[in-house]
């Protein structure tokens, strides 16, 4: 799979992006709405004009248009033909291409199974859930042989659990493939889970790209900082094995347990997007759980950002404006927090 | 269900019954006086009889029909293959709109006087007017059709290797039908009311004309036979286009 070079690349929203994306390589670009992120995938795809130069393995494509670019993509709302069943928009492009019947067969097949949606094949679009939608569209995008995968977006509209679900399937099929990918975003969990690495996009220009915990551990400067939301780091004062791999660590009176592989224990990470708040007391066992007093509400363009007072550290949270409106939280309230497990990184 | 289901025709047949009976019962009461005005269900049906073995209601019908069946059909086909370059075209679109915009008011009918005088009254005419009826829905419905296919369907055609012609024929018209669909119905019915009024007015043949005969003869029960067909004739266009309809878009829709 090629190798994707873009130089200078400039229109009515981008701004002069220079960007390579590696061979066989996920690379997500994260962003806020309006960043001009699904307008980059649809200048790779040749779908809008642009200043500037793309090329697939040293071959300027500028001149191609966008059904000779071998170009899969994935819509956000997916675009699948309403007037055709499943197996017909899987073989759509096959067909388009001239490729005989039976080829198109063993093709289609083969898709259906990798998806598994082989139950679903004469369905109709209106009769898919928004799970099974998804693997038909990227089914789609595959069947062409494409030299490239862009996905815009593609599980903004689905629940957490199958969202999480395809995206570890979108994981395995693109590594089986070994497929060049450039995959959308404004998701910071997603773009965590998924990347080989992460370009950040704002206003129309790629402020910084780099493996993910170097970009959302060291971001270039304050509007990347600003959408990605600076981390707390807690110094650790004293910590002790619990069991192999798993550690419980003294941060100013917190006491956080952590996974640990060994090496020092010098401070504790955790992004704002990672703790979760609750005004009211959540169900479960201790672990990581804790109770705290807004400090500080600090309006953001995305989010609202406050910060809680926990014993005797002061942690940087966020919540969905909507979200910490309904709650009716306010300087002085009591929050309940939790820590998540996974994301807590120990230096 | 199912039971139910296959009920449900023979009920809707039940309303109509009943108004017969009615108009049966009404027509042969005493406060009707003589049946020249107001002929009961059966006198019509007996004289729909006498017209069909006698061969006038056929002759007529069969002249009606093959006009309409001319005029809407090369009006149709026409209205759906210019509305599809002026929907997927919009250099075609912005040089014919401001013409068919100032066209499409003007009633079939009003054409009747001038076109009198430019083709004479003849075979032509009658067919002319149903063409003129029938070309500007279907054209404006298909062009609302071809124009409000998602931007997005086309722009995955193209990434999927789609030329601007494929996709014409593969997308932008399959997701048209059912626009095209909706004007092909309305004017079925359509077609088939300016027949007649064009046959009252200016043709000497067809079931216009013969129920302008009828109407001179005061001949109730033949005006309401006419009137019957007609009714006939608008219905089964309008429904043979629902299930066309069905047929193509009833899987995906």
């Amino acid at each position: 799979m090629p190798e994707i070079v873009l130089k200078g690349i400039t229109n009515f929203i981008c701004r002069d992006i220079n960007l390579t994306v590696k061979d066989g390589e996920l690379l997500v670009l994260l962003g806020p709405t309006g960043a001009g992120k699904t307008t980059l995938l649809n200048i790779i795809a040749g779908l809008i004009n642009y200043e500037g130069n793309i090329s697939f393995d040293g071959r300027s494509i500028d001149s191609l248009p966008a059904r000779l670019r071998m170009v899969g993509v994935l819509f956000q709302n997916l675009a699948l033909f309403p007037h055709l069943d499943v197996r017909s928009n899987i073989a759509y492009g096959l067909k388009i291409r001239g490729s005989p019947n039976g080829e198109n067969n063993s093709r289609v097949n083969e898709l259906l199974r990798l998806m598994n949606i082989g139950h679903l094949s004469h369905r109709y679009p209106k009769n898919l859930s928004g799970g099974e939608k998804q693997r038909v569209a990227l089914a789609r995008a595959l069947a062409i042989f494409p030299k490239i995968l862009l996905l815009d977006e593609p599980f903004s509209s689905l629940d957490f659990r199958t969202s999480r679900y395809l995206m570890m399937e979108l994981r395995r099929v693109q590594k089986a493939s070994n497929i060049t990918t450039i995959y959308v975003t404004h998701n910071l969990l997603e773009a965590r889970e998924m990347a080989d690495r992460i370009g950040i996009i704002y206003d129309g220009r790629l402020e910084q790209i780099g493996p993910p915990q170097e970009v959302l551990f060291n971001p270039q400067n304050e509007r990347v900082a600003d959408f990605l939301g600076a981390p707390n780091v807690l110094d650790c004062e004293e910590y002790r094995v619990l069991r192999e791999g798993l550690i419980e660590v003294n941060c100013g009176g917190m006491k956080i347990v952590a996974s640990h592989e060994g090496g020092g224990v010098k401070k504790i990470i955790i992004f704002p997007t990672e703790i979760y708040v609750s005004d009211q007391k959540p169900p479960g066992p201790s672990l990581n759980r804790f109770r705290g007093i807004i400090t500080e509400i600090i309006p953001s363009e995305f989010m609202t950002r406050f910060r809680i007072r926990v014993a005797e550290n002061i942690l940087l949270a966020e919540l969905d404006k909507d979200m910490f409106s309904e709650m009716g939280l306010e300087v002085g309230s009591k929050v309940f927090l939790i820590l998540k497990l996974k994301w807590i990184k120990i230096i | 269900m199912t039971r139910l289901y296959c009920l449900k025709p023979k009920w809707s047949i039940l309303p109509v019954i009943v108004f017969l009976g009615v108009w049966e019962g009404v027509s042969r009461s005493e406060f009707i006086p003589g049946h020249f005005f107001f002929p009961p269900f059966t006198v019509v049906i007996r004289e729909f009889y006498h017209l069909t073995v006698s061969g006038v209601l056929i002759e007529n019908f069969s002249s009606s029909l093959i006009r309409v069946l001319a005029g809407f059909t090369t009006g149709s086909i026409s209205g759906i293959i210019m509305g599809v370059f002026m929907g997927y075209k919009e250099g075609i679109n912005k040089t014919f709109h401001p013409i068919f915009s100032l066209l499409y008011p003007i009633p079939a009918l009003g054409w009747l006087p001038v076109l009198m005088l430019w083709v004479g009254i003849g075979e032509i005419l009658p067919i002319i007017i149903i063409f003129i009826c029938s070309f500007f829905p279907v054209l404006y419905n298909t062009v609302t059709g071809i124009k409000t296919v998602d931007p997005n369907l086309i722009n995955a055609a193209r990434t999927l290797g789609a030329s601007e012609k494929r996709i014409l024929f593969t997308l932008a018209l399959p997701l048209a039908l059912p626009n095209i669909f909706t004007g092909l119905r309305l004017e079925a019915g359509m077609a088939w009311r300016v027949i007649i009024a064009a046959e009252m007015v200016a043709i000497p043949t067809g079931i216009g004309a013969l129920l302008m005969k009828a109407e001179s003869l005061i001949r109730i029960d033949i005006v309401i036979v006419c009137l019957m067909v007609l009714a006939v004739m608008c219905l089964s266009f309008e429904r043979f286009f629902i299930f066309a309809e069905q047929k193509l878009t009833g899987k995906w829709r």
